[in-house]
């Protein structure tokens, strides 16, 4: 019985146990001639809450821990001989998982029966050849101490998973006979299972703090065993970036640092004046019509996927760069640069500097400006002297919120960036960026375990380190501003 | 400083331009400066339009070629003394039948016909003129005779992918001149393509199975289509919408009217806003950490790009969903309450049915985000080459599949240059999702927006 089948055999139980609770209210009330505390419908809700939510959370549980703990009790079981030269553990273990699922697949179809599966052994069968009928592709052959591993895993998964659904199932039935034999007609039912639904909710806001405890966990954890590995004072203070697949590899972050400090440098450069005179125009000098047809067409480049932006830079800007500015200023000969990856991401950034930029210049009040003008100042003049020094600190939050978005940003520069770690000033050249070798370095086939792998959950901690300090101090900034007017 | 001040002060110095009504030089200047100010920020606004117009432009003229392919229609006589050489049709001999099998067959039935209408091109021999037809083909072929063994025998018309390079002949990516310079196609090649457009025999049509077809090998773009994509990026927002909504929405109700103000709530409050601003490619490490890693979900499965992207979704509709509730005036919520309501019961059946229009709103734009969220996916393996169908929910949700962002990544970082205009076409089909989604957002919003 799958975890999927056993969710809906509890979710049927649930339904039924609706209407037995509601229905014992009603015969008890009926016989006993009192009055129900509260509607029917909550005495069979009360019932169908306690039967399901309490067996859902143990299944959720069971699903998430059990492999966890099947894997660290077997994982002591693989002998030292079976780990061949050079591999890990982690990689045999991924063998014993393939094999013990090929051989369930078996099993299903009809092809072995558990007696033969006991008597089977690696050295006498061709157990490759029998799990490619199932289409479980084995690199190697398989080790007869790995097959004993993957039958003796298979085996506990078994028998756990036995447990797991009785346990489920005598939880579910044992709460939801409690829940239904507690029925009175006095009972507070309404109250039970408001206060019932009350936790749900509860629990349902902690899922965001779950979230992010989540991800500073695996960051830390994996950034810690990392550094553990490679030391920190070369990751965080080294000029050379060079990852070797064997090992002995450079993994200084300074080139990537400055790839995506520069390619967010020239975003912005591009995106903060173009965003900021978009919401001048458009808040102080468009007409209604202009406006209602302007904003709207460019915040819908704010909705455009970034993977439209990195096909962009692709496919048009990489290559009109190339042939019509760098290579004729003999500057570089890649489509790929910083240029590109700057460009694009600027134009991705506009909208979201111009409506941000927008909403704080229309908050600055009226008075202001009426005082300028009657001044007798021109109306560029009160933006420049007014309305600007006014909204500056809106606007500093908006830049910085546009920073750290460019700083995370990653399908652009992945396709238009390139995938070169240099220290260099040329804006023509390709460079790379943090997030750009996240995605290389753990999309390859490495293996887990090395420093090569684990360097990238170290670079996604500086990262998200970096971007979190970027938007606290964006909405510090916007925030106490915000204050002034009201 | 300002104009009249300056024009009384020039008057009792008794300079030049003392007049109020003559206009002065600095006066002039003023303006000018007001006039360039005005334009610049026109200018921009130009500009950003021009953006928009110049994206669309590049994808379009790029990706809408894709809709189209060039089709060899022709008869194919199944050889039985091939195909069948026993004369049985025993479904396990047919199963033998390779592609190798059935190449020689296309090609000599492509030989009779150019021979019976006379055909010929100078230095094409029956070989080459087999290289206009798509690799796919014989296995087209052969997946057509296993279907409906009777058929063995009979001479069966068929439509077939023409190559790659032919079909970009017709759609200009392919010329004579860069033929001469292709080791996989010759200009004598697209003399024959044209003549046997000519003869009827090669048209272009509706590419559907650009909609409908898997992806395929880096030799054969001409047969490489979204359909596993489609169908995982279909799954992965079913995950979305069943796990995001019901969590979102009953967060936003404890946060909105149930939360006391304290630590807690305050804490909850900062997260939520934190989320919705971590960039997504850390929500793709999580994914990897966490559910591939620690709990050992399959790789490349729509489940766990389904659990990533609910994550990412959330801050979403939670924000969304707040602001619709706050949207239902408190009057509504104390007049359940004063006939006798409890607060569950005044929320449950009067507040969250009257904000229920913007919670839907805010979950389609959630939704239309998570879509085109490429960078979380690429970490948890979606960029596998995926061939197989998964199969139908729920245990569809295990099986590899590819989403549509992951596989427009994946098209551009192939060789051929077929797939560039395979991606643009795939990122029009992401785009018409995304607009339709925005337009049931718009529509919802304007059918049942209330001002109370």
């Amino acid at each position: 019985m799958t975890s999927s089948v056993l969710v809906l055999i509890v979710l049927g139980l649930a339904i039924i146990a609706y209407f037995a609770g509601r229905q014992r209210a009603l015969s008890l009330a009926k016989r006993d001639g009192a009055k129900l505390h509260s509607l029917p419908v909550y005495y069979g809700q009360s019932v169908a809450l306690f039967l399901a939510v309490p067996a859902l959370f143990l299944l959720g549980a069971w699903l998430f821990l059990q492999p966890v703990l099947i894997e660290s009790s077997i994982s002591g079981k693989i002998p030292d001989s079976a780990i061949p030269d050079g591999g890990a553990k982690s990689l045999v273990m991924v063998d014993v998982r393939r094999i013990a699922g090929g051989l369930s697949d078996l099993v299903t179809q009809g092809e072995l029966s558990e007696d033969d599966l006991t008597l089977m052994r690696a050295d006498a069968t061709d157990i490759r050849a029998r799990l490619a009928t199932v289409g479980v592709a084995l690199g190697s052959d398989v080790s007869p101490a790995v097959f004993e591993v993957a039958k003796e895993y298979r085996d506990i998964e078994l028998t756990a998973d036995l447990v797991r659904n009785t346990a489920v199932l005598v939880v579910a039935l044992g709460f939801g006979y409690w829940a239904w034999a507690r029925i009175q007609p006095k009972l507070r039912a309404r109250n039970i299972s408001e206060t019932f639904v009350k936790a749900l909710l509860m629990g349902s806001s902690l899922v965001a703090i779950l979230t992010t405890v989540g991800i500073v966990g695996s960051l830390l954890f994996e950034s810690i065993s990392f550094f553990k590995m490679y030391p920190a004072e070369d990751f965080f203070l080294s000029t050379t970036w060079n990852p070797q697949f064997r090992g002995g590899s450079d993994l200084g972050f300074l080139p990537l640092l400055w790839g995506t400090l520069y390619v967010s440098f020239i975003a912005l450069v591009f995106a903060v004046p173009i965003g900021l005179m978009i919401a001048i125009y458009l808040a102080e000098y468009a007409g209604p019509s202009l406006r209602s047809f302007a904003k709207p067409a460019i915040e819908v480049l704010a909705g455009i996927p970034t993977i439209v932006y990195g096909l962009f830079a692709l496919i048009t800007v990489g290559p009109f760069l190339r042939d019509w500015i760098s290579q004729p200023l003999g500057l570089g000969t890649s489509s790929s640069s910083v240029m590109t990856a700057g460009l694009v991401m600027g134009i991705m950034l506009i909208p979201f500097i111009s409506s941000l930029s927008d909403d704080i210049i229309n908050a600055v009040p009226q008075a202001m400006r009426d005082g300028s003008y009657g001044l007798g100042a021109t109306k560029s003049e009160t933006i420049k002297q007014v309305i600007l020094p006014a909204a500056l600190p809106g606007i500093v939050g908006a830049f910085l919120l546009a920073a750290s978005r460019a700083i995370g940003e990653t399908m652009i520069v992945v396709m238009g960036a390139g995938a070169s770690a240099r220290l260099d000033l040329n804006p023509f050249e390709a460079m790379t960026t943090i997030t750009v070798k996240i995605v290389s370095q753990l999309t390859g086939d490495t293996e887990f375990a090395s420093p090569e792998t684990l360097v990238a959950f170290a670079l996604g901690l500086t990262l998200f380190v970096f971007t979190l300090c970027l938007n606290i101090l964006a909405l510090y900034i916007v925030r106490t501003y915000r204050e002034q007017y009201e | 400083m300002t104009e009249v001040t300056a024009n009384t002060q020039a008057a009792l110095r008794g300079g030049k331009g003392g007049s109020l009504l003559e206009v002065g030089a600095r006066t002039r200047k003023r303006h000018r400066t007001e006039r360039r100010f005005r334009l610049m920020g026109l200018a921009a606004v130009v500009f950003g339009l021009l953006a928009l117009v110049g994206l669309m432009t590049s994808i379009l003229s790029n990706g809408l070629s894709s809709f189209r392919q060039t089709y060899v229609t022709m008869d194919v006589y199944l050889d039985p003394a091939k195909l069948d050489k026993k004369g049985n049709l025993d479904p396990a001999d047919l199963q033998k039948i390779t592609t190798f099998t059935i190449q020689p067959l296309i090609q000599a039935s492509l030989k009779t016909m150019m021979d019976e209408r006379g055909i010929a091109v100078e230095g094409v021999d029956a070989k080459e003129a087999f290289a206009l037809i798509s690799k796919e083909a014989p296995a087209q072929l052969r997946h057509f005779v296993l279907a409906d063994p009777t058929q063995i025998g009979k001479t069966v018309s068929f439509n077939m992918l023409a190559s790659g390079r032919i079909d970009g002949y017709y759609k200009g990516r392919v010329s004579m001149e860069s033929a001469a310079l292709d080791r996989n196609i010759s200009p004598a090649q697209l003399q024959l393509a044209d003549e046997l457009k000519q003869a009827g025999i090669l048209e272009s049509r509706f590419n559907w199975s650009f909609f409908t077809a898997p992806d395929a090998s880096d030799t054969r773009p001409e047969a490489a289509g979204l359909g596993v994509a489609i169908l995982g990026s279909a799954y992965m927002m079913l995950i979305v919408l069943v796990l995001a909504l019901p969590i979102g929405v009953a967060a936003s109700i404890y946060l909105e009217e149930f939360a006391p103000q304290n630590r807690w709530t305050d804490l909850i409050e900062v997260n939520i806003a934190n989320l919705a601003a971590v960039p997504s490619i850390v929500f793709g490490i999580l994914g990897l950490a966490i559910f591939i890693n620690f709990v050992g979900l399959p790789q490349s499965a729509p489940i766990v790009g389904g659990l990533v992207l609910t994550l990412m979704t959330l801050p979403t509709i939670i924000i969304a969903t707040r602001a619709a509730l706050k949207a239902v005036p408190p009057s509504i919520n104390d007049a359940a309450l004063g006939i006798g309501a409890s607060k569950m019961q005044a929320i449950f059946h009067h507040v969250l049915p009257l904000a229920a229009p913007g919670i839907l709103t805010g979950t389609i734009l959630g939704l239309a985000q998570a879509l085109g969220e490429t960078a979380p996916l690429l970490l948890i393996g979606m960029v596998a080459f995926v061939r197989e169908y998964p199969g139908a929910p729920p245990e569809g949700f295990f099986d590899p599949a590819s989403a549509l962002p992951v596989q427009v990544y994946n098209w551009t970082q192939r060789g051929d240059p077929a797939f560039v205009e395979r991606a643009s076409g795939a990122i029009i089909v992401l785009l018409v999702f995304l607009l339709i989604m925005n337009a049931i957002a718009i529509l919802l919003r304007r059918r049942f927006e209330r001002r109370w």
